[in-house]
């Protein structure tokens, strides 16, 4: 239970980030955190003690080798959630770079109550 | 953006083949070491990013006239990739239509090695585009001063 | 195991500077920090196509980030809306202490870490490379029993990116 509790303090400071904070750049960041923290708690979920790798070296002992694997599916299923995770970051960062050019501050109290 | 130093662009020079060389290995070989389409594609984007970083917008835009074509680059590779999955109707994995091969040789496994080059191409695409629309043609900060 | 422990609290300090610091640049760099250390956890955990992908994200998610933030002054007033931001604070530091009382108790139901639950890898691990012949069984999950998922991915992707050039286009706009 000690690798899940640090992965959701981990989480939850992404979170303070995003509600807390009054910088734009510092939620964008705090998004990152949150996408770090919740990649790790996946991939910390199919961890088995004395695993290996999954990638079968020797074809005629395939059924010997795979009792000790790690499981493959959820580094299946976070191998795409990372790229993705790319792709909004940088929707995110150009909605930022069209906000500083109309208000010319990343303050988000300041955005709110100016009229462009 | 102008370019860097001389150091950086002789480095550049130097190191630039062993990069895509890399990155061509690691989508290739996707089905037998780990790697695949993903992590070589990003690996051959950096490669051009690093011409684009080193040697100024001008000389980069002299080569590239448009971005836009690199993105339609990957949206024909997802159509190519989508018509492989016609192989799902009936049987339990997919790519087993092409013939499975003989175990750990390069041309084995289906519709995966063909599967892995087009993904590769995809996101080196996809991410050149993105890098170069946010970072070469909007303004920097010190021509937004200027306004 | 003492590794992990040991990056794991790196990752959380990491996480404490790159939220609190005041100067922009310093917090950028420790989010590329973060990264690489969460690349060495994948390695240490038996995942190295994730730690390749991770590597390589981190790199192009640095160089857009620090495009955002060079050479900008950010003005901030900060004494006329004082409330908002205590409220804001005192709301957010309330919600993670409730959270991790909580989720203490939500983890005794989970099993426990280094026991996975492999119901439906049990079979992609024994039928995996009879059925397919492919050595790594993380790429043959990913493009052989479940190519939908990547159409999807590739999809999403593609979404993602068109709608950052649809946003920073430059005609019609001045």
């Amino acid at each position: 239970m000690g690798p899940y509790l640090l992965c959701t303090v981990l989480l939850l400071l992404g979170l303070y980030g995003v509600v807390a904070k009054k910088n734009l750049v510092k939620i964008v960041i705090g998004t990152i955190i949150i996408e770090y923290g919740v990649n790790l708690m996946l991939i910390l979920n199919g961890y088995r003690f004395g695993g290996t790798a999954p990638i079968v070296t020797d074809a005629a002992r395939a059924s010997q080798e795979t009792a000790s694997f790690v499981d493959p599916l959820p580094q299946a299923l976070i191998l795409t959630a990372i790229v993705i995770g790319l792709g909004t970051t940088s929707l995110i960062i150009s909605i930022c770079l069209r906000l500083y050019e109309k208000y010319g501050t990343f303050d988000i109290l300041q955005i709110r109550r100016l009229r462009g | 953006m102008n370019g860097m130093t001389l150091i950086v662009k002789t480095a550049t020079r130097l190191v630039l083949g062993f990069i895509i060389v890399f990155g061509a290995a690691t989508v290739l070989y996707g089905h037998l070491t780990p790697g695949g389409g993903f992590a070589g594609g990003v690996m051959l984007a950096c490669g051009f990013i690093l011409i684009v970083l080193a040697f100024g917008k001008k000389r980069a835009l002299e080569v590239i006239r448009d971005p836009a074509i690199w993105d339609s680059i990957g949206t024909i590779g997802i159509i190519i990739f989508g018509l492989f999955l016609i192989g799902f109707i009936g049987n339990f994995t997919i790519g087993v239509w092409l013939g499975r091969g003989v175990p750990l040789r390069l041309i084995s496994g289906g519709t995966v090695l063909w599967s892995n080059i087009i993904i590769g191409i995809k996101v080196m695409a996809i991410l050149f585009a993105v890098f170069f629309e946010l970072a070469v043609f909007r303004l920097s900060a010190d021509e937004y001063k200027e306004r | 195991m003492l590794i992990l422990y040991g990056l794991l609290i790196f990752m959380i300090l990491g996480a404490v500077v790159a939220i609190e610091t005041k100067d922009l640049l310093s917090s950028v760099i420790s989010v590329g920090v973060m990264g690489m250390a969460l690349a060495i956890i994948f390695l240490i955990l038996g995942a190295p196509d994730l730690a390749i992908v991770q590597v390589a994200v981190e790199v192009v998610m640095l160089i857009l980030l620090i495009r955002l933030i060079v050479d900008r002054e950010d003005v901030t007033i900060a004494h006329r809306y004082r409330y908002a931001e205590v409220f804001a604070t005192s709301a957010g530091i309330l919600f993670c202490g409730a959270f991790i009382v909580l989720a203490a108790f939500a983890f005794r139901c989970m099993t426990p870490f280094g026991e996975p639950l492999m119901t439906v890898s049990r079979q992609y691990l024994a039928d995996g490379f009879r059925l397919t012949n492919i050595a790594n069984l993380v790429a043959a999950i990913l493009l052989d029993f479940r190519a939908y998922d990547t159409l999807g991915e590739a999809t999403v992707i593609f979404t993602a990116i068109v709608g950052t050039f649809v946003i920073l286009r430059k005609k019609g706009r001045e």
